[in-house]
């Protein structure tokens, strides 16, 4: 068995073990599911020693026949964008496993089953390269979130469970549709039945049916994302799910919406991508995005609700830099989606440790908790300080370098988005104040007790994560260089060779760590 | 004709060898009746079995010498194999749910096992019928048993009330295809479905071809009322609803394929030269079919009646395969039906179990904390649903994904768009089951919730295997139905 069959199907095989684990054994099944969680981060280790920088191509690519009939095939492998957010995939699953250690007592057995089932989807779904493989683990993910919303969330859970499962659905069905013209389309111009995204790559359709399967593909990955205005189901779901589920779901859930943009829109529909209309709509929306969602974190009177709404500001910029479509605006997303997986998943965890202790989300209960909580307070400044984008931490590197490629594609958007990062600071700093900082103005917290070990060391990962991206961030450039210049090139042919001598691509790696350690910001 | 007589050869028979094998099991049921005394009358259940085996293991047979029989008034091919395994499939799964439900009703009887026999005899007919006096005494057959199965529970009044209902209504529509039939003799002097295309497509025939659209039109008010397609549905949610249980597990899934199987041969065989004047009017159907199926469904709180608009819709998605009107989307549309015909098979053997006595829990608010009560049978019903919705690695997903294919092949992208929309929407009342047995507390009017009994267990069994199957290694169906779906003409 290859390293990439491992790696997916390691969360599998342990889920049968836990399903031969007696219900009753409680600390066994905690045990044996923190355990496979390390198993599954350890499977990671051969694909990132084995990996091939030089390489933008896919690697360790396995092909198997699934249904012959039909071409569909179990065909996986990955390329550095894949790599980053299985890796992403794998730590996340470590802390939200810790991180449910003590906050969930009820149906332990079917609560770390649903997890499990939940990392198989999410890994599939980035070593896919098959579009139906992909789908399947698409929907995949879509049963086990619902049902750790729907039992393990809080008090209006059935409600966002069920938002969250059709809007996702009705997005998927519409994404089903543009694969199938796909598939279509190649049967008719090859007269072979294929799923593969590299045959499908060999597609000449006219431009008109480019632009509907672009749409048709956009909804699906859109309402995952999500993008204004598709994301009503995201509040509700964040703030509802439990800590772990809340994590998962910002940290790789919502990435599977912008890798499906740059795996299959933008290589499969080139023209479509690359059409004015089209980006100026899209460009639209991941700015309003930005703006809407960083103004409505504002207002939030609830703490949770506040960090779900700074996703949709974040992912804004995830797509802004997609459809920038040069490498500085596709690097720079690629790493802030890395980055808004540790920050914001750092933030929810923050929001579970006091709603553990309190059991309420109102931000206005809380006020001084560096009185009584100092290493917590440490704590949410790094998560708050990163997702901020604090130069020498990791946001910081981003969204830096998603708005030097918004303003290579046009300098408006840049400066349209500029204003996001400032109310993004001001949100987070503001939420920061009214929590931690100050008297304790309310009785009850007076008595809270401060991080365990075992909280430190959910949080560890992702501080020692987002302090390695700050600080040194050019390895992670040099991961995804070859696949984004792949992507460049296919959607605009003969980019690099319009730019001078020292292409841009060759620049973005360490333009941004020099600005980052002189803080030119 | 007669001048041609030539008594019918050895293979001819092994050819209708289900039929008769099931004929005979059930003349058998009905005297052991009579026989056996109030003591052995656990003793049916198994020996109903034992004949399906039989049937079952005929129709293979049967299968392995394809070709005409009785002067091509049958014909066994692949297609007509597949369906009549299908319906023998589901025969055996709802005589393994019924025994329990009868003993619990105190109805235990051989009638009720010798009717499924006869019944299925009819949709076994209907599978290979070439002819359509042959379509007609398999569709009676069939739906004359069912008719009675339907109010087999006399002192019941939902029972009576769903076999007046559907024995009225349902003559009714035979007897608008039989005037189709009639007709079409009238105009092509035959009955038999490769000479009416022939004639039909021949340049040397002369008729009328308004007079044929109206055959075609009559014979679809026929077929379209047994399969449940719009608008002729309104009879479906009264008679699911009111039948007994297990009878409507048999009624949705086997009568409903052995109809499409009908349909889909005289369709794409007789009719196929008058494609673009049935097409429209079967697009507009298998449209309203999946709306109202799907809509109507949102609003029930009674589980059965839920599961009988399901149905309707879902025979809407297999409306879409027909319209297609390809050899992919008869491969479709027998991929989908026996799909369905396990998914069903099995969230209708679990409410089966679950209603209790004189069916009592049929609301859906009485499945609350199931969960907590039987994980493992909440966790099957969830299997079951989820196939329902088509969630991908369920039997569910592949039929939706190939019936949607062939419409998109056959350039039916609007129909598709609705399709999939009307899919998504169908999640949430699907769903709603699921939210209620497992996001609910358990409440004390909740009931039976006691012990499953083995033949429910064995069903459930079956089903579950059977949608793990046809979502996880769906290739060897698929490539049976590919093989089959040629219907010579």
């Amino acid at each position: 068995m290859s390293p990439l069959s491992l790696a997916l199907w390691t969360p599998l095989a342990c889920l049968f073990v836990l399903l031969a684990l007696p219900s009753s054994q409680k600390t066994a099944i905690k045990l044996w599911a923190n355990i496979s969680a390390v198993l599954g981060l350890l499977t990671m280790l051969p694909l990132i020693t084995g990996y091939d920088r030089s390489n933008g191509g896919f690697q360790f690519v396995e092909r198997a026949e699934w249904i012959p009939s039909l071409g569909i095939q179990y065909y996986i492998g990955i390329d550095g964008i894949s790599l980053l957010l299985m890796v992403l995939t794998a730590v996340t699953a470590v802390v939200a496993t810790l991180s449910s250690w003590e906050a969930i007592q009820d149906r332990l057995k079917q609560y770390y089953a649903m997890l499990l089932l939940l990392q198989v989807g999410m890994l599939g779904v980035f070593a896919s390269l098959d579009f139906i493989l992909f789908y399947v683990f698409w929907e995949l993910v879509l049963v086990p979130m619902y049902f750790l919303i729907g039992v393990w969330g809080g008090p209006r859970k059935l409600y966002a469970a069920i938002k969250f499962f059709l809007y996702t659905l009705a997005g998927s069905v519409l994404m089903l549709l543009g694969i199938l013209t796909l598939y279509s389309q190649h049967w008719t111009q090859f007269g072979t039945p294929t799923f593969e995204i590299d045959a499908l790559l060999r597609l000449t359709m006219p431009f008109w049916m480019q632009q509907w399967v672009f749409w048709a593909l956009f909804i699906g990955f859109a309402i995952k994302v999500p993008m204004f205005p598709f994301h009503t189901w995201l509040p509700d779901a964040h703030t509802e799910a439990p800590t772990a589920g809340s994590v998962i779901l910002a940290a790789v859930l919502l990435k599977m919406g912008t890798y499906g943009f740059l795996r299959f829109s933008l290589p499969l529909l080139p023209q479509a991508s690359m059409d004015r209309t089209i980006v100026q709509v899209v460009v639209g929306l991941s700015l309003i995005g930005i703006l809407y969602g960083a103004l409505v974190c504002l207002m939030q009177q609830d703490w949770k609700r506040l960090v779900a709404y700074s996703s949709v500001s974040h992912l804004g910029f995830c797509t802004l830099g997609i459809f920038s479509l040069n490498p500085n605006g596709i690097a720079g997303s690629v790493i802030q989606q890395l980055n808004h997986g540790i920050s914001t998943g750092m933030l929810f965890l923050i929001v579970g440790v006091v709603y553990e202790r309190r059991h309420t989300r109102e931000i206005s209960e809380y006020g001084g908790l560096a009185h009584r909580m100092p290493l917590f307070a440490t704590v949410f400044a790094f998560a708050v300080l990163s997702s901020a984008g604090l130069p020498l931490l990791n946001g910081f590197v981003g969204e830096f370098t998603i708005l030097q490629g918004a303003f290579e594609a046009n300098r408006w958007w840049a400066a349209m988005a500029v204003p996001g990062v400032v109310i993004g600071a001001a949100y987070l700093l503001w939420l920061y104040q009214r929590t931690t900082l100050g008297q304790i103005t309310n009785a009850k917290n007076n008595h809270l007790a401060d991080l365990s070990w075992r909280e430190l060391a959910v949080f560890a990962p992702f501080i020692l994560w987002a302090f390695s991206i700050g600080l040194y961030p050019k390895p992670y450039f040099e991961i995804i260089e070859r696949p984004v210049a792949r992507i460049v090139e296919r959607v605009r042919p003969g980019y690099y060779q319009d730019r001078p001598p020292s292409p841009a691509l060759a620049q973005a790696p360490h333009a941004a760590p020099h600005t980052a350690q002189g803080g030119a910001r | 004709m007669l001048v041609n007589f030539t008594p019918p050869s050895a293979s001819e028979y092994i050819r209708v060898l289900p039929e008769i094998l099931l004929t005979v099991g059930g003349t058998i049921l009905m005297i052991a009746e009579g026989l056996a005394g109030e003591r052995h009358r656990r003793g049916l259940a198994p020996m109903a079995l034992a004949f399906l085996l039989l049937a079952l293991g005929g129709a293979v047979v049967a299968g392995m010498d394809p070709g005409p029989a009785f002067n091509n008034m049958l014909t066994v091919d692949g297609y007509a194999t597949f369906f009549r395994l299908l319906v023998l499939i589901v025969g055996i799964l709802s005589v393994l749910i019924s025994g329990s439900y009868l003993t619990r009703e105190n109805a235990d009887s051989a009638d009720y096992y010798a009717l499924i026999l006869f019944s299925l005899c009819g949709q076994s007919i209907l599978a290979s019928a070439n002819e359509l006096i042959m379509v007609f005494i398999g569709l009676e057959i069939s739906s004359i048993a069912t008719y009675v199965l339907a109010g087999f529970l006399r002192n019941d009044k939902r029972n009576n009330e769903a076999a007046i209902k559907y024995f009225l209504l349902g003559s009714f529509a035979t007897a608008f295809l039989l005037y189709g039939v009639g007709w079409i003799y009238g105009v092509t002097g035959t009955t038999n479905l490769q000479e009416i295309h022939r004639f039909l497509t021949s340049s040397e025939s002369v008729y009328s071809p308004l007079l044929v659209s109206a055959c075609a039109a009559m014979m679809f008010v026929g077929f379209a009322f047994k399969v449940s397609a719009a608008p002729f549905q309104g009879w479906a949610p009264d008679v699911y609803q009111g039948a007994p249980a297990p009878v409507s597990a048999f009624m949705t899934a086997a009568p409903k394929a052995a109809a499409f199987a009908v349909f889909l041969r005289v369709y794409s065989i007789a009719f196929s030269g008058l494609t673009e004047r049935w097409q429209p009017i079967l697009w507009v159907s298998a449209m309203a079919t999946m709306v109202i199926g799907n809509f109507a469904a949102l609003r029930q709180d009674n589980i059965k009646r839920m599961l009988a608009y399901s149905s309707v819709a879902h025979a809407g998605y297999v409306m879409v395969a027909v319209v297609a009107h390809s050899e992919a989307g008869v491969a479709a549309a027998m991929f989908y039906l026996a799909s369905y015909a396990f998914m069903n098979l099995g969230a209708f053997a679990i409410v089966t179990h679950y209603v209790g006595k004189g069916e009592r829990y049929v609301g859906i608010d009485d499945m609350a904390g199931y969960a907590r009560q039987q994980p493992l049978i909440a966790a099957l019903f969830t299997w079951f649903l989820l196939s329902l919705i088509g969630v991908p690695l369920t039997g569910g997903f592949f039929g939706k994904f190939y019936v949607f294919k062939s419409a998109i092949d056959s350039n039916l992208i609007w129909l598709t768009v609705l399709g999939l929309l009307n899919s998504a929407v169908a999640a949430y009342y699907y769903l709603r089951i699921i939210v209620v047995m497992y996001f609910h507390e358990p409440t004390n009017e909740t009931g039976a919730a006691g012990p499953v009994p083995a033949g429910v267990r064995l069903a459930l069994i079956g089903s579950a295997i059977g949608v793990f199957v046809l979502g996880v290694m769906p290739s060897a169906v698929l490539e049976f139905a590919n093989r089959s779906a040629m219907l010579s003409r």
